[in-house]
C-alpha cells in the first residue's frame, strides 16, 4: 500500500490544463494548412500531383485548396512545393460542422465547428455520452479516441464519457471508411440510439473514405450510411484535435480565438 | 531436404520468379509437411494466377493458380519457397498441419479453389473471390455455421462486431457451460478494406506506402519498413547506417508505446487501477517521442523507401534521451506495481494458459509464442536493417498464460530502452535517405519479414516485367494468432475473455486488410 502511494506521489499530476491554456504540440506537427495567397505561380500542379489522396487542388491561377476531409497530413504537398505557399502550422483546431467548412484555400479560411443548438446543449453541455464504432478504422483513430479518456486529457472532467451501450449515448462517433462488412452494424447502432443524437465522424477515412475511397460500392465515409453534423479531420487526429472539436460542440471554448493557423504565432 | 522442390529464399532480397519451383503436387505436399513436422512454419501459403507468376501484367479470369508456399526454420535463419499447380479442388494440408488452416480459407475464399477435407472451411474475410465481377457473390458477412455444444444448461453468448470498448469489431462466438467456456469462435472481417488488391492497382501507385502505414494502424512502423525493404530490394538501393539506426529507433518506441499501453490496459481489466493510469499516460509519452521524430504519434511519414523522412540533430537526441529516461524510471515504478500486487498475480498466473504445443501446432509468432517459451524473433532469426549489426536475444517465458504474455511484454520495454538509448548515442554520419528513382526490378519475387510489436509482419511482392506491383500478400502477425486466442479461452471463465483478450491484443484490420 506504501509503494503504491510512493508511486502516486512520483507519478505526479500529469492532466494537460486545455483549454484553459495552450497545449504544447510536437514542433514536426502537422495541423492545419495554411495557404498563403499569392505564393502560388499557378499552372504547376506539383502539389496536386504529389497528393496521394486528392484533398490537394490547384488551378491555374494559383488558388489552391486543400480538402482536410481527405487529407492524410503527409506533408508531401508541403515538401514538394518550392514556393513555401503550402505548410502545416501546428494549430491543432480541425473540427467543423459543416462538410464544406472540411476545405481550406488560399482565398478563404473556413469557419470552425459551432456548438450544438441550444436545447441540445442544455441537454448534453454537462453530460455527454458518446458510442464510438470503428467501421474499417486501423486502429490509429480508435487509439487516439481511446486516448482521451486516459488521464492527461481526461475527458471526464467535461463530462464526457463512452459508453457500451448505444442505449445509453447522445452521440454517435464513427471512425474508419466503414466497410461494406460493417454497414449494418453500423446502422443498427445508429438506430439503437434514443433521439435526439448527433454524429461525429472523425478521421479522413470516416469523413470522405480516405485511401479507400473509390472501391466500388463501399467506403464512402460515415455520411453514406448515417447523417453527419461533425467532422474532425486528421490520419489519426491528435488527440488534442478530437478534445477541441467535442469540447467545440459542448460550448465550452469561447469564441474569441486567433485566426486558423495563427494560433501560436 | 530434396534440393529442388523447395529453394531457399532470402528476407529482402528480390529473387527471379522462374526460380520459384513449379512443383507436381504430391512432392510439394509431403515436403511442406515434412519440413513442418521437423521444425518449419509456414510463413506464407497463397494462391497466386499462373499469368502472375510469369510475370505478366494482366489476370486472366479463370487461369489456373499455383500455391505458393514459403517455410521458415527460425532457428537456422532459412526460408524456402516453392510452388505447385492446382484445380478448381486439392487434398487439404490443414488435417495433417494445423498451421496451414487458415491459409486454406484464405485461399479459397480469394481464388474459389477448395480446400477438400478442410476440417472447417468457412469464410475469413466475408468477401467476393476475386477476379468475380458479381456482387451477389459477396457472402453475407457473420452468416456462416458456427461450431455448436448442444445439452443442458448450455448456453452460447454472441459478441460483436460492436463491442464495448472502443475497439475495432470482431465477432465472437462462446459456447458456455455457466461460467465456463468449452469453445470460442472467432470470426472476422468487418474491417476488410481490400488493402492487398489495392497495392496492385495501378492507379495507386502514389499510394502504396500510405497503404502499407494503415495496414494495421497501430503497426505503422512495422508495416511501412516491411513495404519499404521490399521496395528497396528491388532497387537495390542500400539504405544508409544512419537511417537504418533511425529506422530501429522508430520501430522499438512503436514497440515501447504498445506494449506500455497493453500491460496498463491489462491492468485496468484486472482493477488496478494505479498502473491502469500510469501506463495509459507513459504510453503517450512514448507516442509523442516518435512525434518528436516525424510529427506523426504514429510514426505516419518516417519511412520512406530509401531510407527516412526525417532526421535528428544533437539538441533533438539530448531531448528524446531525456524524455526516454523519464519514461523508463515511470513505467519501472508502474510495472513494479503491478507484479508486486498479488490481487493483480492471481488474475493474471494460469489464465488463458496454452500449451507450448498447442502454439506450435498453429505456427503462432511473437508475443504470444515467447510466452510459450518459443524462442521466435524476427529481429534476430531474419535480421534486416539495422537488427543486422545489434542482435536483440528474443525474450521468452514459459508458462503460455496471460501473466507470461504480460511479463515478456515487460521484458521487452526493458530491451527495447536499452536500445534506443544506445542507438541514439550511437548514430553515424550521412544521409537519411538515398535515391530511389531507380525502376523497380522486373519478374522478381520479394519476402520482407519485421518483428512488429505484435509478431512478425510478413509482405511478399510480385512484379510484373515493367517492375510494377503485379501481386502483393500480407501476413500480419494476427493472422497466425487469432487460433491462439481461441484455444486460450477453452476451460476459462468467460469473465477473463477481456483480460485473455488484451494479453494478446490481436489486430483486426491487421488480420482483414
Amino acid at each position: 500500500m506504501l509503494e503504491i502511494l510512493k508511486t502516486r506521489i512520483r507519478q505526479k499530476h500529469r492532466t494537460i490544463a486545455f483549454p484553459r491554456e495552450l497545449p504544447v504540440m510536437p514542433d514536426r506537427f502537422r495541423g492545419f494548412p495554411l495557404l498563403t495567397p499569392g505564393k502560388c505561380p499557378g499552372a504547376c500542379d506539383k502539389c496536386a500531383d504529389a497528393c496521394p489522396s486528392g484533398a490537394c487542388m490547384a488551378d491555374e491561377h494559383g488558388n489552391i485548396k486543400i480538402d482536410m476531409g481527405k487529407c492524410i497530413f503527409c506533408g508531401k504537398c508541403s515538401s514538394i512545393c518550392r514556393s513555401g505557399a503550402v505548410s502545416f502550422t501546428n494549430d491543432y483546431r480541425l473540427a467543423s460542422s459543416k462538410r464544406e467548412n472540411c476545405i481550406t484555400s488560399s482565398a478563404n479560411l473556413p469557419d470552425l465547428a459551432l456548438p450544438l443548438p441550444a436545447n441540445l446543449l442544455k441537454l448534453y453541455k454537462r453530460s455527454f455520452k458518446i458510442r464510438v464504432v470503428s467501421a474499417g478504422g486501423c486502429n490509429a483513430c480508435e487509439s487516439d479516441v481511446n486516448v482521451l479518456s486516459t488521464i492527461v486529457y481526461d475527458i471526464g472532467r467535461f463530462g464526457i464519457q463512452y459508453v457500451a451501450s448505444p442505449r445509453h449515448a447522445d452521440a454517435l462517433l464513427v471512425i474508419g471508411p466503414v466497410t461494406g462488412n460493417m454497414e449494418l452494424a453500423l446502422e443498427k447502432t445508429y438506430k439503437a440510439i434514443a433521439d435526439p443524437k448527433i454524429v461525429i465522424a472523425v478521421g479522413a477515412c470516416a469523413i470522405s473514405g480516405g485511401l479507400f475511397a473509390g472501391r466500388s460500392d463501399e467506403c464512402h465515409g460515415a455520411s453514406a450510411v448515417v447523417p453527419v453534423d461533425y467532422y474532425i479531420p486528421g490520419c489519426p487526429p491528435h488527440p488534442v484535435t478530437i478534445l477541441d472539436g467535442l469540447l467545440r460542440i459542448l460550448h465550452k471554448i469561447d469564441g474569441n480565438e486567433p485566426e486558423r493557423g495563427r494560433l501560436y504565432s | 531436404m530434396s534440393q529442388s522442390i523447395y529453394v531457399k529464399m532470402h528476407n529482402n532480397e528480390a529473387m527471379d520468379l522462374a526460380d520459384i519451383p513449379d512443383v507436381a503436387f504430391g512432392e510439394f505436399k509431403n515436403e511442406l509437411l515434412s519440413s513442418v513436422a521437423s521444425g518449419g512454419r509456414i510463413v506464407l501459403l497463397s494462391g497466386v494466377p499462373v499469368e502472375v507468376m510469369a510475370g505478366k501484367e494482366e489476370e486472366i479470369n479463370g487461369s489456373a493458380i499455383r500455391l505458393v508456399c514459403v517455410i521458415a526454420w527460425d532457428e537456422e535463419g532459412m526460408m524456402k519457397v516453392s510452388s505447385t499447380r492446382v484445380g478448381k479442388t486439392y487434398p487439404s494440408f490443414t488435417p495433417d498441419c494445423p498451421q496451414a488452416h487458415l491459409f486454406e480459407r484464405e485461399i479459397w475464399e480469394q481464388w474459389n479453389i477448395v480446400p477438400e477435407g478442410h476440417p472447417w472451411l468457412k469464410p475469413v474475410r466475408f468477401h467476393a473471390p476475386y477476379r468475380i465481377a458479381n456482387p451477389k457473390a459477396t457472402p453475407e458477412i457473420g452468416n456462416m455455421d458456427f461450431f455448436q455444444l448442444h445439452g443442458d444448461e448450455v448456453h452460447e453468448v454472441a459478441v460483436g462486431p460492436v463491442h464495448a470498448g472502443v475497439i475495432e469489431p470482431g465477432h465472437f462466438r462462446f459456447q458456455c457451460h455457466g461460467e465456463n467456456v468449452y469453445h470460442l469462435e472467432i470470426s472476422l472481417g468487418y474491417q476488410h478494406r481490400g488493402i492487398e488488391r489495392a497495392m496492385i492497382n495501378a492507379a495507386n501507385k502514389k499510394r502504396v506506402m500510405h497503404y502499407a502505414e494503415t495496414m494495421a494502424g497501430d503497426s505503422t512502423i512495422a508495416h511501412s519498413l516491411a513495404c519499404a525493404q521490399i521496395i528497396e530490394a528491388l532497387k537495390s538501393v542500400a539504405v544508409n547506417p544512419r537511417a537504418l539506426s533511425l529506422r530501429g529507433i522508430a520501430l522499438e518506441l512503436e514497440r515501447l508505446a504498445n506494449h506500455t499501453g497493453d500491460l496498463g490496459a491489462l491492468s485496468g481489466d484486472v482493477g488496478f487501477l494505479p498502473t491502469a493510469s500510469y501506463c495509459g499516460r507513459i504510453r503517450g509519452d512514448f507516442l509523442n517521442m516518435s512525434a518528436l521524430l516525424c510529427g506523426s504519434r504514429f510514426g505516419r511519414g518516417m519511412t520512406v523507401p530509401g531510407g527516412v523522412a526525417f532526421n535528428v540533430d544533437e539538441k533533438r537526441v539530448l531531448l528524446l534521451l531525456e524524455r526516454l529516461a523519464d519514461a523508463c524510471n515511470d513505467v519501472s515504478g508502474a510495472i513494479g506495481l503491478l507484479f508486486g500486487a498479488p490481487s493483480v498475480m492471481t488474475r493474471f498466473e494460469n489464465t488463458g494458459r496454452i500449451s507450448r504445443q498447442v502454439c506450435l501446432d498453429f505456427g503462432m509468432v511473437g508475443v504470444a509464442a515467447r510466452a510459450c517459451g518459443i524462442r521466435r524473433d524476427a529481429r534476430s532469426d531474419f535480421s534486416s536493417g539495422i537488427y543486422n549489426f545489434v542482435h536483440i536475444p528474443a525474450m521468452v517465458w514459459e508458462s503460455g498464460d496471460v501473466f507470461a504474455r504480460a511479463f515478456v511484454r515487460w521484458l521487452e520495454i526493458q530491451q527495447s530502452i536499452e536500445f534506443i538509448k544506445s542507438q541514439l548515442s550511437l548514430l553515424s554520419e550521412g544521409e537519411i535517405a538515398v535515391d530511389t528513382h531507380e525502376p523497380q526490378a522486373g519478374g522478381k519475387a520479394v519476402i520482407s519479414l519485421i518483428e512488429g510489436w505484435r509478431g512478425e509482419v510478413c509482405h511478399f511482392a510480385i512484379t510484373g516485367k515493367d517492375g510494377n506491383f503485379i501481386y502483393y500478400k500480407v501476413v500480419d502477425p494476427s493472422f497466425h494468432n487469432w487460433a491462439g486466442l481461441a484455444m486460450a479461452l477453452r476451460g476459462q471463465q468467460i469473465s477473463d475473455f477481456p483480460l485473455c483478450n488484451k494479453s494478446f491484443n490481436l489486430s483486426y484490420c491487421g488480420h482483414d486488410l
